[in-house]
């Protein structure tokens, strides 16, 4: 039972983290308004920055500048490739490790997720001369089956925990109620699969989308999705604020959409289940 | 219950992946290995012969070492002390009632999901620039001078930005892990006479431990591998070459493939350490 | 036709024996109920019959016929679980005609058995829910609905009440006892209550341990219970047992008597004592008396106008002809 509290008590809470939440929100909020303004007008102090005229000339002027849906493009195939991808090796063996256990399980998981432990620097030149032997530095292909092989661990272990959850007992009732093997597997399991599928798509698209490692360092301009595009306005560029922040806004705006859609999954795929 | 059946049908469904993470883990692990016995330079004349430990003494006795280990402890330590005691505030004033829940839920969480490389300039040119930056526009108005901030206080900057991104991250994991706290243990201590430091301490702290230690050993391996946030901001200049980034110096820009691999094989010797903890809290979790 | 006879069934899970082998038969149209306390094998015994487990020796025979071999759904039994395993994707009615559409029924038959199953168990208006919207007691009627268009040679119970409330339970209890009645078909069920056990069965079975300690009816197990455990296991409040000196002068090792069949006097009879807790329920008292003769308070049922005063001294009388005796290996002496 929860208890009821004052109204004095709940206004503040209120207030007090409705402050704190915009302190954190706020440099997102930033970057959205500066991507409004005229180049001119993004450096100038906060106050007159908001007195501005608003324009969206910032979006044009982006993809103007630089093929930017190529980028963009870039992203939405490596993200969504690798973890189709990686669904489709990782459903098969989370659904054996969750349906069929045996002693051995336990270690597989855990050695699964000790692959996701390797730092990325440890093996960066092994992997970049593979690829440049491979002729698969600066595709997007090369990248996809980097990327699903270091998501891989976190795919089968969230597909894990959602198959499990699956009770036993109803596999049994459908086997009760006359349902051949495919039977149970096309009318009960999957079913009640999907949204845990659902979720692991969602949360390893927005990690494919984030990585920040192996997409600086194995992709040039043919491949290079929008984390490696926009580290190019590291340099002097980066003194234009308001393309870059119309560029930051796009590539940002997809992925904290399907975030806030995600919570709950985060949690879980990233502590491995340890916290639920 | 399980078939012999069943079993071999098993084995067959998880041999794709185990195959796949088994190469991706031993294949490039081999080289690195390899490589760290060799004086390899692919741009001075490639591979120049097997050196035996040389590269590991020259790695830990050249003079760019101790301050990367120093700088990677500081930026760990510095981003899991701000990220755990906010997260568990945040946590606790997260979970208790209010107007407008899910929409301050939302607004803490958003960093998070900005990729690395937008929330390191934003933060570089937007904020911390200190001709343009929101810092400097604030700090003129008040008649201070404007703030070096990134070469003045370039770490402290660092974990400023990296604190930014990993809070919503620990305080989500807090936040659930506070929710799952019975809400009568909490009334049981008050009637037993605890005030609320004491429900603190010896209630919800206890019951938040586990996940903090989660939080502590996920952010570890993560931080230990932070690339791209010092990649657009200092270059690893001002101090901020951690040992992360000293080793991709070595390997991709000084092209010291052998010097840079001994490094590489001190990286994955820490992270493993840190892993074999998490190991234990997570497969302790499997038991359950 | 519903006869399911088990012979020398037994079950192992790897070196642990759960069920030594054992033999019983279930007539056609009986209401069977394995009874025992938790772990003792009933529910292995149920998903032996069931299928969901592979026998480890001996047979199970379906109206004759052996189906030891025979995968569950083509056994012709339903089950009611205790989870309920509806499934949470579908709606109440789908769930219902999950076994016939797996039968391969016409769309129009289908719809007709679901709609009369409904119809028995009160669930029409809930039809197009799904489980996660309905209470527990309407979740166990769709489960119960599930087994019974199937038309099946036997329902099996698991624990089917267990999840329910006592009010909800009591209710669920008539219920299925109405469905026995009016379908005639044979039923096993599963519990660890004897009262469940004692009210609804024609035939009890009480184990322990994966062995038979009893079968027979509920007044027999009553009357003439065949040993200790049966004596103390079946009966709501138990059974009174004294052992030691009082236990051999009847020539016994273990002397049992029911608490109705205890008379209680203030001035005269076999045992004295003092009165402790006593309950009242309103028909009846039920005194907790303190005797010389046991060291355990002894559990008298008397009439709900006898009132006595805690600490009180009373006299208690069993009567001889319902005077339980059991030997040294707890067996009942005739």
């Amino acid at each position: 039972m929860a208890r009821a509290i004052t109204p004095r008590r709940k206004a503040l809470n209120t207030a007090i983290a409705w402050a704190i939440g915009l302190v954190i929100f706020f440099p997102i909020l930033w970057v959205f308004v500066l991507s409004l303004k005229t180049e001119g007008s993004a450096i100038l102090p906060p106050l007159d920055v908001l007195r501005a005229p608003w324009t969206f000339e910032s979006y044009g002027l982006v993809q103007e500048r630089s093929n930017y849906f190529r980028h963009f493009s870039n992203s939405v195939i490596i993200a969504v490739g690798s973890t189709f991808l990686g669904l489709l090796v990782a459903v098969p063996a989370a659904w054996a490790m969750a349906f069929v256990p045996s002693k051995r399980t336990k270690n597989i998981l855990l050695w699964m997720l000790s692959t996701k432990m390797l730092p990325a620097v440890g093996v960066l030149y092994p992997i970049y001369l593979l690829f440049i032997r491979m002729g698969l530095l600066d595709s997007r292909l090369g990248l996809t089956i980097v990327l699903m092989l270091i998501n891989l661990p976190i795919i089968v272990w969230m597909l894990y925990t959602y198959f499990r959850e699956i009770p036993g007992e109803i596999l049994e009732a459908a086997r009760m109620d006359g349902a051949s093997l495919r039977e149970e597997v096309l009318y009960v399991l999957t079913p009640m699969a999907i949204p845990g599928m659902a979720s692991t798509v969602l949360l390893n698209i927005i990690l494919a989308w984030n990585e920040a490692f192996w997409t600086l360092n194995l992709t040039a301009a043919q491949a290079a999705p929008l984390t490696a595009f926009i580290a190019s306005y590291s340099s002097p560029e980066g003194l234009f604020y308001a393309k870059l922040s119309a560029a930051s806004v796009m590539a940002i705006a997809p992925i904290l959409i399907m975030g806030w859609f995600s919570q709950k999954q985060l949690v879980r795929g990233l502590t491995f289940g340890a916290v639920k | 219950m399980a078939t012999q059946h069943s079993r071999s049908a098993a084995r067959l469904m998880m041999a794709p992946a185990v195959t796949l993470l088994l190469g991706w883990m031993l294949v490039p692990l081999t080289m690195t290995l390899y490589f760290s016995f060799k004086q390899y330079l692919p741009m001075r004349g490639g591979d120049l012969g097997w050196v035996g430990f040389d590269n590991y003494v020259r790695f830990v006795s050249s003079s760019a070492f101790w301050p990367s280990v120093q700088a990677t402890l500081v930026l760990v330590g510095g981003v899991l002390v701000i990220t755990v005691v906010l997260g568990v505030a945040l946590a606790l004033l997260l979970d208790q009632p209010m107007w407008g829940q899910g929409v301050v839920r939302v607004l803490v969480i958003a960093p998070f999901f900005v990729m690395p490389t937008v929330s390191a300039l934003l933060w570089k040119n937007m904020f911390l620039d200190p001709v343009n930056g929101f810092f400097a526009h604030i700090l003129k108005a008040v008649g201070l001078a404007p703030i070096e901030f990134l070469s003045q206080y370039s770490l402290v900057s660092i974990i400023l930005i990296v604190s930014w991104q990993w809070l919503p991250f620990a305080t989500l994991i807090l936040l659930t892990a506070t929710q799952s706290l019975d809400s009568e243990q909490l009334e049981a201590a008050e009637m037993d006479g605890a005030r609320w430091p004491s429900r603190f301490i010896f209630i919800i702290l206890p019951h938040l431990s586990r996940a903090i230690t989660v939080v502590i050993l996920i952010q570890t391996i993560f931080l230990l591998g932070i690339f791209a946030e010092i990649f657009v901001t200092t270059q690893g200049s001002f101090g901020t070459r951690t040992l992360t980034y000293l080793i991709f110096q070595r390997v991709l820009e000084s092209q010291n493939v052998g010097l840079g691999s001994a490094g590489g094989v001190y990286a994955i010797i820490l992270a493993n350490i840190v892993a074999i903890f998490l190991m234990r809290v997570v497969g302790k979790n499997l038991d359950a | 036709m519903g006869q399911i006879q088990l012979n020398k069934v037994s079950k192992s899970f790897g070196n642990v024996e759960v069920i030594p082998p054992l033999d019983l038969t279930i007539e056609d149209g009986e209401f069977v109920v394995f009874v025992g306390p938790s772990g003792c094998g009933k529910s292995t015994l149920l998903r032996l019959i069931a299928g969901l487990e592979d026998v480890s020796g001996g047979h199970v025979l379906i109206d004759g016929r052996d189906a030891t071999e025979t995968v569950p759904a083509k056994r012709g039994l339903a089950m009611v679980f205790q989870s309920y395993a509806l499934y949470p994707h579908m709606s109440v009615r789908k769930n219902i005609a999950f076994p016939l559409r797996m039968a391969g029924l016409d769309k129009a038959e289908q719809a007709r058995k679901v709609e009369q199953a409904a119809e028995v168990l009160n669930l029409t208006d809930y039809l197009d829910r799904r489980p996660g919207q309905l209470s527990g007691g309407q979740r166990q009627r769709v489960a119960i609905g599930r087994a019974i268009v199937r038309e099946p040679e036997a329902f099996l119970f698991d624990e089917p009440l267990s999840n329910l409330d006592a009010a909800l339970r009591v209710g669920m209890r008539l219920e299925i006892s109405e469905l026995h009645k009016r379908l005639k078909t044979t039923m096993i069920y599963v519990t660890h209550d004897q009262v469940e056990a004692m009210t609804m069965a024609d035939k009890i079975v009480v184990l322990q341990a994966g062995f038979i300690e009893q079968v027979g009816s509920p007044l027999e197990l009553y009357q003439r219970p065949r040993n200790v455990f049966v004596a103390g296991f079946i009966g709501s409040p138990k059974m009174n047992l004294i052992s030691g000196a009082e236990a051999a002068k009847h020539d016994a090792t273990t002397i049992g008597i029911r608490p109705e069949h205890i008379g209680i006097s203030q001035t005269e009879g076999t045992w004295k004592g003092t009165v402790g807790v006593s309950e009242h329920l309103g028909s009846d008292t039920f005194f907790h008396v303190q005797c010389n003769a046991s060291p355990e308070p002894i559990t008298v049922r008397a009439t709900g106008e006898l009132s006595l005063q805690y600490g009180a001294e009373v006299w208690l009388t069993p009567r001889q002809e319902h005077l339980h005796r059991f030997d040294e290996n707890g067996l009942r002496i005739e």
